[in-house]
C-alpha cells in the first residue's frame, strides 16, 4: 500500500494522460481541431439527436415491388401445386395483378382447383380459418387466384414493421448510434440519425436491400435467345459484372441470405482483395453441400438484388457450411455488405423521398439550464465529498475528476452517443464511483478505531474494502453486458455508458486514489489518519 | 469546527433495524399494492415515444421561433410536443400525441397555430409510428430479464442462493414501486422512462450487494450470534457509509431536479426516488428475506475469501 509499485503510477500517469489525449479534442474548437498533427485523435463527444439534431432521411417501402415479389412466388407455387397434382396447364401467368391459369383438360379444372386451394397461400393473420389467396374457377377452363385485399394490406403493414427492424439492425452495427426510426403515414419509414453522420453512408446501409441468394448458373441456355427474352422455363435473365454482363440462372434458389449466421469482411489469402467470409446455418449448410455435390464443374451465381455479383466454378463439394463472396469489392463495401447480410434483408425495396438536416429535438434554453444544473451536480459531489473526507476527499475528488476524463475519453473514442438522459445517468455514476470511496475510507476509520496504525488501517480497509467494490461492480458490469449484447437502439447506448463507468470507477476510486495516498504517505509519515 | 466533518459522524450507531421490519413490511405491502391498483386503474401514460401521433411540417415567413414554437404547441392541443428545425430555417417539423380523433386533433392544434404565428404554412399532417418498435420492447424485456438471472447466478456463486433471492425480490419491489410512481403520477412515460428505470435498477442493486458483503463478513466474524443480531450490526457498522452514499448520490440529482427544467425533471426525480426505495429495499426487502429463509453458516471457510477478480 504504502510502497505503490512503479508498474501501477505508471498505469495511473498513462490512463491521466490518455483520458486528457482524448477528451481535449471535444473543448477545442474545430480550426485547431483540424490542424493537430495526424497521430492525435480528433473524434468528438457524438451528442444525440434530443442535443445537437442530425440528418433525416425518409423512405417509402415500395410495396409494388413487394406485391410483384409475391405474385412472381404465387406462380411459382401454383406450378409447382399443378405439376405435382400432375394436370397439364398452359398460359400461367399474372395478369392485372392476379394469377391466371389455364388448365388442359376440361374434366381436371376441379381437381386442379382444389390442388391450388390446398398447396398455395399461407393463413390470413386475424382471421381463424381464412386464407390469404381466393382460387375461383373461371369460364373457359382458366382459374384465377388472388390475394385477398385484406392479406394485401396486412403484408404491406408487416414489411413496413419488418424493414423498420431491419434497418435498427443495421444501424445498431455501425455502433451506438441511437437513430430515431419510425414509420410515417402508411409505407414510408423516417430516419434520423444525430451530428455529422454521414448521410452517404447512412444511405448505404439503409437504402439497400440486401437480398442474397445462391442459385444455379443455367449453361444450357442460348445466350442470344436469352437476350431476346427467349428462356428456358423456370430460368431467369440477370444483369452480371464485367467479365460477363448477364447470366441466364435457375430461378429456383439454392440457399437465401436467411441461412447467413455470420459475414464479415476480410481479404481473400491469394489475391489480396477485399471478400466477405460467411458461415451457413444447418439448413443451408446441408443444402449448399447437397446442391455442391450434385453440380461438381458447374458454376453456381451469388446474385445480390437481383444482380449477379459473382459466378464460381464449384471444383469440389463445398460441405464446411462456410464459403466466401468475392467480386468488386473496396474494403468499406466488402464491410457494408457484411453489415447488412448479418442484419437480414429488407422484405421490399426502399426509395428514398427526401433527405434533410434536422435541429436538435430540445430547444437551446433547456440544454443550457440542464447542462448547468448537471454541472452543479458534479460540482456538488466534489464540494461534498472534500467536505466530508478532507484532503482524504481531495484524493477522491481527483480521482473523480479523472474519471471524468476517462469516461469523456472512451467515449469519443468509440464515438459512444451522449443523450440528455445519458450524462444524468452520468452523474450517477460519478455518485456511485464515489461510494466506492466511501466504502473504503469507511472502512480505513474503522480499522483506525480498532486501534490499527495508519499503515495497517490503509493496508486492510482498501484490502476488506475491494471484496465489496468489486462485488458490486461486477454485478453492474454483468448486467450491462447482457443488455448491450441482447438489447437494441437506446438500450445498447445505456449499457455500453453504464459498462465504460463501471471499468473506469474502479479503476480511479482504487487504484488512483491509492497512488495519491501512498505518496502523501510518503511524503508526510502522518502519525494519524485525516479522517480518524 | 471539527473538519473534515466525517468526524462529527458518531463511530457507533445502535439501531435495532430488524424490529421495525414487521411494519416496514406493512408498508412496503400497502406500496406496492397501491402501486400495482394505479397501474390496472390507469396504466401508465404512454407518451409519443411509445404509442406514436401526428407529424405536420409548418413553414413560416422569416426563421422559424423554435422556442416560442415549443411552448405553444401543448397549449394548442399536441401533447408530448415534440419540434425540430427541418432543413432550412424557415422550417420545422412539429410532433404531437393527440387524443380522441386523431385527425380533428391534428386539425384544432393546426388552426390553434395558425391563430398564434400568422402567415404559418401548413403541410398536410401525417400520423407517425412510435419511436420504441415492438421489437425493441421485446429485445429490452429479455434483456432485463437474463440479466436479473444471471446477477442472481453471481450473487448465489459469491454468497448464497437466499441472497441472490432477496436481492431479486427486492429489485422487483423497487421497479413496481417505481412504475407505481409514474402511473400515480401519470407522468408522460417516455424512452428516458426506461432509462430512468434501468438506473434505478443499477444503484438498487450496488445497494443490496454492498448490504451482503458486510453480513456475509459478519457471519464469519460471529459464528455463534443470531442472526437476527449480526443483520442489526452489520446495518449500524453500514450506517455511515449508507448515509454518506446516499446524500452524495441525492445531492448530485438535485441540482438538475429543481434547476434542470421540464425536460431533465421527471427523469432526475424518477432516479432520486429510485436511490431511496433502492436504499430502503436493501434493508426492509432483501434483508427480512434472508432472515425469514435462515442461512448456512458452518460449512463457510474460516477465511474469508479473496476478492474473485484480480486486483487492479
Amino acid at each position: 500500500m504504502i510502497t505503490v509499485s512503479r508498474w501501477r503510477i505508471i498505469l495511473v500517469v498513462l490512463a491521466t494522460l490518455y483520458g486528457i489525449l482524448f477528451t481535449l479534442p471535444n473543448v477545442l474548437p474545430q480550426s485547431v481541431r483540424d490542424s493537430l498533427p495526424g497521430f492525435l485523435p480528433k473524434q468528438t463527444l457524438n451528442l444525440g439527436l434530443d442535443l445537437q439534431g442530425g440528418s433525416y432521411l425518409l423512405y417509402e417501402v415500395d410495396t409494388k415491388a413487394l406485391r410483384t415479389e409475391q405474385l412472381t412466388n404465387l406462380v411459382e407455387d401454383s406450378r409447382t401445386a399443378l405439376r405435382n397434382a400432375e394436370i397439364d396447364f398452359t398460359g400461367l401467368g399474372v395478369v392485372n395483378g392476379e394469377v391466371n391459369v389455364r388448365i388442359n383438360d376440361p374434366t381436371k379444372v376441379e381437381a386442379a382447383a382444389k390442388a391450388l386451394r390446398e398447396s398455395v397461400g399461407g393463413a390470413l393473420v386475424g382471421v381463424a380459418g381464412g386464407r390469404d389467396v381466393t382460387v375461383s374457377i373461371q369460364p373457359d377452363q382458366r382459374i384465377r387466384v388472388a390475394y385477398v385485399a385484406q392479406a394485401l394490406d396486412a403484408q404491406a403493414a408487416k414489411a413496413v414493421e419488418q424493414s423498420i427492424e431491419v434497418i435498427r439492425r443495421r444501424i445498431d452495427e455501425l455502433g451506438t448510434k441511437e437513430p430515431d426510426i419510425r414509420r410515417q403515414g402508411a409505407n414510408r419509414i423516417s430516419i434520423a440519425a444525430p451530428g455529422e453522420s454521414d448521410p452517404k453512408k447512412l444511405q448505404d446501409i439503409v437504402g439497400q436491400t440486401a437480398k442474397l441468394t445462391f442459385q444455379m448458373v443455367d449453361e444450357t441456355a442460348d445466350p442470344v435467345q436469352a437476350q431476346q427474352g427467349r428462356l428456358p422455363p423456370g430460368s431467369v435473365l440477370l444483369p452480371g459484372d464485367d467479365i460477363q454482363p448477364f447470366y441466364v440462372v435457375k430461378r429456383r434458389a439454392l440457399v437465401t441470405g436467411e441461412m447467413l449466421t455470420d459475414a464479415q469482411g476480410g481479404f481473400n489469402p491469394q489475391t489480396g482483395r477485399p471478400v466477405v467470409n460467411f458461415r451457413f446455418n444447418g439448413v443451408g449448410a446441408k443444402r449448399f453441400g447437397d446442391a455442391t455435390a450434385q453440380n461438381v464443374g458447374k458454376r453456381f451465381a451469388i446474385v445480390l438484388d437481383n444482380k449477379v455479383i459473382s459466378a464460381p466454378n464449384i471444383n469440389e463439394p463445398i460441405t464446411g457450411g462456410s464459403g466466401q463472396i468475392s467480386g468488386n469489392f473496396t474494403t468499406e463495401s466488402a464491410n457494408n455488405l457484411a453489415i447488412l447480410l448479418r442484419a437480414g434483408a429488407l422484405p421490399a425495396p426502399l426509395t428514398i423521398q427526401e433527405q434533410q438536416t434536422v435541429s436538435a429535438e430540445l430547444g437551446a434554453d433547456a440544454i443550457r439550464a440542464g447542462a448547468i444544473s448537471l454541472a452543479i451536480g458534479g460540482v456538488a459531489i466534489i464540494v461534498f465529498i472534500i467536505l466530508a473526507y478532507g484532503l482524504f476527499g481531495v484524493f477522491a475528488a481527483l480521482a473523480l475528476i479523472v474519471n471524468v476524463l476517462l469516461i469523456l475519453g472512451i467515449m469519443s473514442m468509440t464515438q459512444a452517443t451522449l443523450t440528455f438522459p445519458g450524462i444524468a445517468g452520468l452523474i450517477l455514476t460519478l455518485a456511485v464511483a464515489v461510494d466506492a470511496n466511501v466504502l473504503i475510507y469507511e472502512r480505513v476509520r474503522d480499522e483506525a478505531h480498532a486501534g490499527r496504525t495508519p499503515i495497517m488501517a490503509l493496508e486492510h480497509g482498501y484490502s476488506r474494502a475491494l471484496v465489496s467494490i468489486l462485488d458490486a461492480n461486477i454485478t453492474s458490469a454483468i448486467s450491462a453486458i447482457i443488455m448491450f449484447q441482447f438489447g437494441s437502439g437506446p438500450i445498447r447506448g445505456f449499457a455500453w455508458t453504464l459498462l465504460i463507468g463501471v471499468i473506469t470507477s474502479v479503476f480511479t476510486a482504487v487504484v488512483v486514489t491509492q497512488v495519491l495516498i501512498g505518496w502523501w504517505f510518503r511524503a508526510t509519515k502522518p502519525k494519524s489518519l485525516p479522517i480518524e | 469546527m471539527k473538519w473534515p466533518f466525517i468526524r462529527l459522524l458518531p463511530r457507533e450507531f445502535h439501531i435495532d433495524f430488524v424490529r421495525l421490519a414487521p411494519f416496514a413490511a406493512i408498508v412496503s405491502a400497502l406500496l406496492v399494492l397501491g402501486s400495482v391498483g394505479s397501474f390496472v386503474a390507469q396504466g401508465l401514460n404512454f407518451g409519443i415515444d411509445f404509442v406514436g401521433g401526428t407529424a405536420i411540417e409548418v413553414r413560416t415567413k422569416g426563421p422559424v421561433p423554435l422556442g416560442e414554437l415549443r411552448a405553444a404547441v401543448p397549449a394548442a392541443g399536441g401533447h408530448d410536443a415534440q419540434v425540430q428545425g427541418f432543413g432550412r430555417p424557415d422550417t420545422a417539423i412539429v410532433r404531437f400525441r393527440t387524443e380522441g380523433n386523431a385527425f380533428q386533433s391534428a386539425e384544432r392544434v393546426k388552426q390553434n397555430l395558425a391563430a398564434k404565428f400568422p402567415g404559418m404554412e401548413f403541410k398536410p399532417p401525417v400520423v407517425v409510428g412510435p419511436k420504441v418498435s415492438g421489437e425493441l420492447m421485446s429485445s429490452g424485456f429479455m434483456a432485463l430479464g437474463i440479466a436479473l438471472v444471471l446477477m442472481l447466478a453471481y450473487i448465489w456463486f459469491r454468497f448464497q442462493l437466499q441472497f441472490g433471492l432477496g436481492a431479486v425480490v427486492a429489485v422487483f419491489h423497487d421497479i413496481v414501486l417505481t412504475l407505481g410512481l409514474l402511473s400515480i403520477t401519470q407522468i408522460e412515460f417516455s424512452m428516458t422512462s426506461i432509462a430512468a428505470l434501468l438506473t434505478v435498477i443499477g444503484y438498487s442493486m450496488n445497494e443490496k450487494v454492498i448490504t451482503f458483503d458486510r453480513l456475509r463478513e459478519n457471519l464469519r466474524k460471529y459464528k455463534t450470534t443470531p442472526l437476527r443480531e449480526v443483520i442489526n450490526k452489520s446495518e449500524n457498522e453500514r450506517l455511515s457509509r449508507t448515509l454518506i452514499t446516499g446524500s452524495t448520490a441525492i445531492l448530485a440529482l438535485a441540482g438538475a431536479m429543481f434547476l434542470g427544467g421540464p425536460v431533465l425533471f421527471p427523469l432526475v426525480s424518477t432516479m432520486v426516488f429510485g436511490i431511496v426505495i433502492g436504499t430502503y429495499s436493501s434493508v426492509y426487502v432483501a434483508l427480512p428475506i434472508i432472515l425469514l429463509w435462515g442461512v448456512k453458516r458452518n460449512d463457510e471457510p474460516a477465511e474469508p475469501l479473496k476478492p474473485a477478480g484480480v486486483r487492479p
